[in-house]
C-alpha cells in the first residue's frame, strides 16, 4: 500500500450533489427514471469530467443541477447544495437548488453557474448580434453599469478567447463553427462564474479546432479559476484535462476517480471497456475489444447490475444485488466504484486490480487518506466536515 | 438583398401574368355573350365608342390580335381602364378611385389588428403549454372554418338585425333623417364611419385571426424548443427577455406564411363586404357582374391583383429587415 | 378562411427525450379528430342519401298562393321560402351539391398540387424555376374574383356539370398544397435512404412513388382537407352572389335567394340559418380532422395535460417531485 500524499491546498466544495434521482415524465403520466441516486462533490477549481455512452443520462443530470431541464424531466430525489460566494466578500453561502424560487436561481444563472452547450449554431439567438448576446447577461446582472462599460466588457471577452473586436457587430450564421464556440466560450465567462457546465463543447467541431478551443480553455481556468463539469462521450479527451472522471452508465456512476488513477488502473468493468475502445497511438498494436451489447432501455432496465448483461465478469450477485459506489477494497485513495469485484466478495480480475499509481504532481484535490472512508461505509459523501 | 430583387422579379412577372389574363377575359366570352354586351350599350355611350370598344374587346377584325394586346397593356400602364358601362360612362379609374379607400380601410384595419391581437395570443398560448389558453385553438379553429361571408351573415343577423347594437349595411349613415353627413375629416362623419365598420371589420379579424393565432402558437412551441431560448433562461434573464427571444424568432416563419394568405384575405373582404352593403371594390365588383360591366371588371381585377402584390412585397421587405440570415449573400 | 398548412420544422437541441409514454402504442386518436370525423361523416351521408330523405321533390309546393314564407310546422320542418317550397328538403337537396363539388374541388386540387410540388421539388433545376413561378402567380392572383369573372358567362348545362365547376375551383386552391409538397420533397430528397436509392440506380418515377409519396402523405392529407374546405367556401360564395346556379340548388343559393327576398330583415331565421349553419359545420368538422393531422404530423403541438395540476413544467424551472413512498421500483415504469 503506498502511502497517499496529501494535497497542498483543500478547495472547498462549490456543488455538492446527493442522491440525485431525475425522471421524465410524472409517474401518472407513465414517467421513467432517467438517473439515480448520483452523488459527488466538486471543488473550487476542479475539473470534473462526466463520460458516458449516449443516454446515459450524463447530460440530464448537468442540466437538471441548475434546474435547466427540459420538460418533461422532473427531479425526483436527492439534493443539490450550490456554495455561493457573496459579492463583497465573505464566506460562501449554501443555496439549496431544489428548494430555491426562481428570482434566487436567476440570481444564481451566469453570475456563479453558467452552461456552455453542444452546438454554438443552435446557441446562439440567430437575428441578435454578437454583442447583444455578450451584454444581455451584464445589463442583467450589473444594472450600475454604463453601455461604454458593458461594450468594453465585450471587447475583453472576445479578445480573451482571440476574437477581433469588429466581430462585435455580426451575427452568428457570419461567424465559423469555431469561433461560434469561443463566442459561447466567453458568454459564459462574462461575468466570472464559479462553475461552468460544458456539455460537449467541441463535439460538433473537426479534431484540429478542438485542440484548439481546449487548450483555450483550460489556459483560462488557469487565469480565471472556475470550477468545470466536462460532459463527453470522448473518454480521451478527459484523460488529459480533467481532475477527477466519472463514469456514467444506465443514469448511475459507476466509478469516480483522478484521470491518472483512471487510465493506469481502472476499477469497473464498464471503464476497461471503454478505455479499451480507443487505440494508443504509442506502443505494441493491440487487437480492439469493443463493448459488446448496447446500453439498456430507460423502460426495460436490467434487475441488479445494470450493466451485467454486457460485463465478461457477470457473477450471480450480479443479476439480484445493484453495488453502491464505494471505495474499493484495498484502496487508500478517494476513489470509488460501484462493483462487486471491488468490494471484497470476489475475487478480481487482474486487470481490474493494478495498483494504485503513485501521485507524481500533487493533486489540489487529495484528501488525507484517513478521512476517507472504509468500504464499510459504502455511501458516506465526502464533504470538508469529514477532514480533520 | 438578392432574395429582394429575385421577388420583385417575381412580382413583375405575375403583374406581367395578370394583365395578360385581363386582356383575354372579355375574348374568351362566347361569342353571343360578346355581342350581347355590345348591343346592350349601343345606346349608352356614342358610335365612335362603341367602335373603339369593340376594337378593344376584339369584335372587328381591323385590328390583330398583338397589335390589340399591345394596345391594351398601353392603356392599363398609363391608367386609363376604360369607361364604365354601369355608370354612365364615367371612367373606370374614377370609379375604383372613389371604392378603393374603403376597401383599403376595412381590410388595412382588420388586418392590423388581427396581427397584433393574433401574435399576442399566439405568443402566450404557446409560451404556457397546457393552461387554459391551449382552449383558444378549438375556438380559433371554429372561426377558421367558417367561410369568410357566412361569418359575415351570423354577424350581421345577431348584432345587426336582433340585437340592433350595430348598423346593418353602408359604409356611413344615409339614411338618418336628422342629420346630413358631409364627407371629410369631421367628427360625426368619422364616428359614422366607425360605427359602420365594426361588424364588417369584425368578421374579418376573427376569421382571419385564426391563422394568426394558431401558426404563431405552434412556431412559439417549436421555437422554444431551441438552445438558444433556454440560453436565455439560463442566463437568468427575466421571463419577459427569454418569451421575447423565442417570439422574435417564432414571428419569421408566420410572417412568411402570411403572404401566402393575403390573397385569401382580401377575397374575403370582397365577400363580406357584399354582404353588408359596404362600399368598397368588393361590393362593386359584385354589381358589376350582375351588369356584366366587362371594362370595370378588368379594373377592379388589376387593381386587386396590383394590391396583392404590393401587399406581399412589402411581407417580403418586412421579412428581409427581421431576419439577418436572408441578407446572406447567395 | 386560413387554415394552417404544415410550415418547416426547426430541430431542437438540449438532452434528447426517450420514445413517448406507453399511451401512444395504441393508436389512440385525440378528441378533435373523432368529433371532427364524426362530423364530416355525417353529412357525407347526408349529401350521398339526401334526395332519398328528402319529404319532397324540388318541385314541390305547398300551394301557389301564399307569397309569404312559412315558420316550421308539422309538415315543413324548416318552413317553406316565398314560393312555398320545403325548405327542409331543400337543405337536404343542396348537401349533395355543395359537398360533391367541395370533394371535387379538392380531389382536383390534391392531384395537381402533388404533381407539381413533387415534381418541382425533385426534378429541381429549370423545371423547378418554371414551376415555381407559376405556383406563385396562382397564389398571389387572387382567386375567387378571377372565377366569379369566368363563370358568370357560363352557359346553364355547364354549371351543373360538378367535374367542370369542381376543376375551376381546384385551380384556385391548388398552389398552397404545393408549395408545402414542394418544401418537404426537397428535405427528403436529401434523406439517406432517398440518396442511396438514386446511387444503386432506382429510377426516378420509382423513388418518387415508393420513397417520398409515403412520406408525404399526411401532408398532402392535410393539404386535401385545406382544399375541401377551400373549395366549400369559394363553391357557396358563387352561388350566393349568383354567379352560379344550380339547377339542384345548394346551400349557397338558399342563402342568395333568401337575402335577395330580404329574408333578413324579415326575420325568417328558418330560411337563412339551417344553410348557414350547415356550411359553418362542415367546415368545423373538415378543420377540426386537419387540426388532428396537424398534430399527428407534428407531434410536438399537442396540447399536453399532465394529470397533476400542481405540477407545472416552465422552461428554466423544473420542477422537484419528491414521491410519497421512497422506494424506487427498477424496470418497471413508476
Amino acid at each position: 500500500m503506498t502511502a497517499v500524499q496529501a494535497g497542498p491546498v483543500l478547495g472547498e466544495p462549490v456543488l455538492e450533489v446527493s442522491k440525485l434521482c431525475i425522471d421524465y415524465g410524472l409517474p401518472e403520466d407513465g414517467g421513467v427514471r432517467a438517473v439515480t441516486d448520483v452523488t459527488f462533490t466538486l471543488r473550487r477549481g476542479e475539473v470534473l469530467g462526466l463520460a458516458g455512452e449516449s443516454g446515459s443520462g450524463k447530460s440530464t443530470l448537468a442540466y437538471a443541477i441548475p434546474r435547466l431541464l427540459r420538460a418533461p424531466g422532473v427531479i425526483t430525489g436527492g439534493d443539490v447544495i450550490f456554495h455561493q460566494r457573496p459579492v463583497g466578500g465573505g464566506p460562501s453561502q449554501a443555496v439549496d437548488m431544489l428548494t430555491a424560487d426562481a428570482e434566487t436561481l436567476a440570481n444564481i444563472r451566469w453570475v456563479d453557474l453558467s452552461m456552455v452547450f453542444q452546438s454554438a449554431m443552435h446557441a446562439l439567438n440567430p437575428v441578435a448580434r454578437i454583442e447583444g448576446q455578450l451584454t444581455d447577461v451584464l445589463r442583467r446582472h450589473r444594472p450600475g453599469w454604463s453601455p461604454a462599460q458593458r461594450k468594453e466588457r465585450a471587447v475583453e471577452l472576445l479578445q480573451m478567447v482571440g476574437i477581433s473586436a469588429d466581430r462585435l457587430r455580426a451575427f452568428p450564421h457570419e461567424l465559423s463553427g469555431g469561433m461560434r464556440q469561443r463566442v459561447m466560450i466567453a458568454m459564459a465567462l462574462a461575468l466570472e462564474p464559479a462553475l461552468v457546465i460544458m456539455d460537449e463543447p467541441t463535439t460538433a467541431l473537426d479534431v484540429v479546432t478542438q485542440r484548439e478551443i481546449i487548450e483555450e480553455l483550460m489556459e483560462l481556468r488557469e487565469r480565471l479559476g472556475f470550477a468545470v463539469i466536462f460532459i463527453t462521450h470522448d473518454l480521451s479527451l478527459l484523460l488529459e484535462l480533467a481532475d477527477t472522471i466519472a463514469i456514467m452508465y444506465a443514469g448511475r456512476l459507476v466509478e469516480m476517480a483522478t484521470a491518472t488513477e483512471l487510465v493506469r488502473a481502472p476499477r469497473h468493468p464498464y471503464s476497461q471497456g471503454l478505455l479499451n475502445s480507443f487505440p494508443a497511438l504509442h506502443g505494441a498494436k493491440k487487437r480492439m475489444v469493443g463493448i459488446p451489447g448496447a446500453p439498456p432501455s430507460l423502460r426495460a432496465m436490467p434487475a441488479g447490475c445494470k450493466f451485467h448483461p454486457r460485463c465478461v465478469h457477470a457473477g450471480e450477485s450480479c443479476l439480484s444485488v445493484e453495488p453502491r459506489l464505494a471505495r474499493p477494497n484495498g484502496s487508500f485513495s478517494a476513489r470509488t466504484v460501484a462493483c462487486t469485484l471491488q468490494d471484497g466478495s470476489r475475487p478480481t480480475p487482474a486487470e481490474l486490480a493494478l495498483p494504485d499509481p503513485a501521485e507524481t504532481a500533487p493533486s489540489r484535490f487529495r484528501t488525507p487518506a484517513a478521512a476517507v472512508p472504509a468500504p464499510s461505509d459504502p455511501n458516506q459523501n465526502l464533504t470538508v466536515g469529514d477532514l480533520s | 438583398m438578392p432574395l429582394l430583387i429575385r421577388r420583385i422579379g417575381f412580382y413583375l412577372i405575375a403583374a406581367y401574368a395578370a394583365i395578360t389574363l385581363d386582356f383575354f377575359i372579355p375574348r374568351m366570352l362566347p361569342g353571343n355573350a360578346l355581342s350581347a354586351i355590345l348591343t346592350q350599350m349601343r345606346g349608352v355611350v356614342t358610335p365612335a365608342q362603341l367602335a373603339s370598344m369593340a376594337a378593344e374587346y376584339g369584335a372587328d377584325d381591323k385590328q390583330s390580335l398583338l397589335s390589340q394586346y399591345f394596345t391594351y397593356v398601353g392603356h392599363t400602364l398609363s391608367g386609363n381602364f376604360g369607361l364604365s358601362l354601369s355608370h354612365q360612362e364615367t371612367p373606370v379609374s374614377t370609379v375604383l378611385g372613389g371604392d378603393l379607400p374603403w376597401t383599403i380601410g376595412l381590410i388595412g384595419s382588420a388586418t392590423v389588428v388581427a396581427f397584433l391581437l393574433g401574435t399576442l395570443i399566439g405568443i402566450m398560448a404557446g409560451w404556457r403549454r397546457g393552461g387554459l389558453l391551449d382552449a383558444i385553438v378549438p375556438v380559433s379553429t371554429f372561426f377558421q372554418a367558417i367561410p369568410y361571408f357566412v361569418l359575415g351573415l351570423l354577424l350581421l343577423i345577431i348584432f345587426g338585425s336582433d340585437l340592433a347594437w350595430f348598423p346593418i349595411g353602408g359604409g356611413y349613415d344615409t339614411t338618418n333623417r336628422y342629420v346630413t353627413y358631409v364627407q371629410g375629416w369631421n367628427w360625426p362623419y368619422m364616428s359614422s364611419v366607425l360605427q359602420h365598420l365594426v361588424l364588417p371589420g369584425t368578421t374579418v379579424v376573427l376569421a382571419s385571426i385564426a391563422g394568426w393565432i394558431v401558426g404563431m402558437r405552434n412556431m412559439m412551441i417549436t421555437t422554444m424548443d431551441e438552445d438558444y431560448v433556454l440560453v436565455a433562461a439560463a442566463k437568468g434573464l427575466s421571463r419577459f427577455r427569454v418569451i421575447g427571444i423565442a417570439a422574435r424568432n417564432a414571428i419569421l416563419p408566420t410572417i412568411s406564411n402570411f403572404t401566402l394568405s393575403i390573397s385569401l384575405v382580401v377575397t374575403g373582404a370582397v365577400l363580406v363586404e357584399v354582404v353588408f352593403d359596404y362600399p368598397g371594390i368588393g361590393n362593386e365588383m359584385f354589381n358589376a357582374i350582375t351588369a356584366a360591366d366587362y371594362p370595370l371588371l378588368q379594373g377592379i381585377l388589376l387593381v386587386v391583383t396590383f394590391a396583392v402584390l404590393i401587399a406581399n412585397f412589402l411581407a417580403d421587405l418586412a421579412y428581409v429587415v427581421l431576419d439577418p440570415r436572408s441578407r446572406r449573400e447567395a | 378562411m386560413t387554415s394552417t398548412l404544415p410550415t418547416e420544422t426547426m430541430t431542437g437541441g438540449s438532452p434528447a427525450t426517450p420514445a413517448a409514454p406507453a399511451r401512444r402504442r395504441r393508436r389512440h386518436y385525440p378528441i378533435k379528430v373523432q368529433v371532427g370525423a364524426g362530423i364530416t361523416l355525417f353529412f357525407i351521408l347526408i349529401a350521398i342519401f339526401g334526395p332519398e330523405l328528402a319529404p319532397h321533390s324540388a318541385a314541390w309546393v305547398a300551394n301557389t298562393t301564399n307569397g309569404t314564407p312559412q315558420p316550421p310546422s308539422g309538415s315543413n320542418w324548416l318552413g317553406t321560402d316565398n314560393t312555398q317550397h320545403d325548405l327542409y328538403s331543400a337543405l337536404l337537396l343542396g348537401a349533395r351539391s355543395t359537398l360533391l363539388i367541395s370533394f371535387v374541388a379538392g380531389a382536383f386540387a390534391t392531384v395537381l398540387s402533388v404533381a407539381m410540388g413533387v415534381t418541382s421539388g425533385y426534378v429541381g433545376g429549370v423545371t423547378d424555376e418554371v414551376m415555381s413561378i407559376i405556383t406563385n402567380i396562382f397564389l398571389a392572383l387572387p382567386g375567387l374574383l378571377i372565377l366569379m369573372v369566368i363563370l358568370k358567362p357560363l352557359p346553364p348545362g355547364d354549371q351543373n356539370n360538378s367535374l367542370v365547376i369542381g376543376f375551376v375551383v381546384a385551380l384556385s386552391s391548388w398552389a398552397y398544397g404545393a408549395r408545402a409538397l414542394r418544401a418537404q420533397t426537397l428535405t427528403l430528397r436529401d434523406q439517406d435512404y432517398v440518396v442511396s436509392a438514386r446511387v444503386i440506380g432506382e429510377r426516378k418515377r420509382r423513388i418518387v412513388i415508393y420513397e417520398i409519396l409515403p412520406n408525404l402523405l399526411p401532408i398532402v392529407a392535410a393539404s386535401f382537407i385545406f382544399t375541401v374546405i377551400y373549395g366549400m367556401g369559394v363553391y357557396v360564395a358563387l352561388c350566393y352572389l349568383g354567379v352560379v346556379s344550380p339547377a339542384s340548388g345548394s346551400w349557397g343559393t338558399l342563402l342568395q335567394t333568401a337575402q335577395a327576398s330580404g329574408a333578413i330583415e324579415a326575420n325568417q331565421w328558418w330560411w337563412y340559418l339551417p344553410p348557414a349553419l350547415c356550411i359553418a359545420l362542415v367546415g368545423i368538422g373538415l378543420a377540426l380532422l386537419n387540426f388532428g393531422i396537424d398534430e399527428i404530423i407534428n407531434p410536438r403541438i399537442r396540447s399536453s395535460r399532465s394529470k397533476r395540476r400542481d405540477v407545472k413544467f416552465q422552461l428554466g424551472l423544473t420542477p422537484v417531485v419528491r414521491p410519497a413512498t421512497s422506494t424506487v421500483v427498477e424496470g418497471e415504469q413508476l
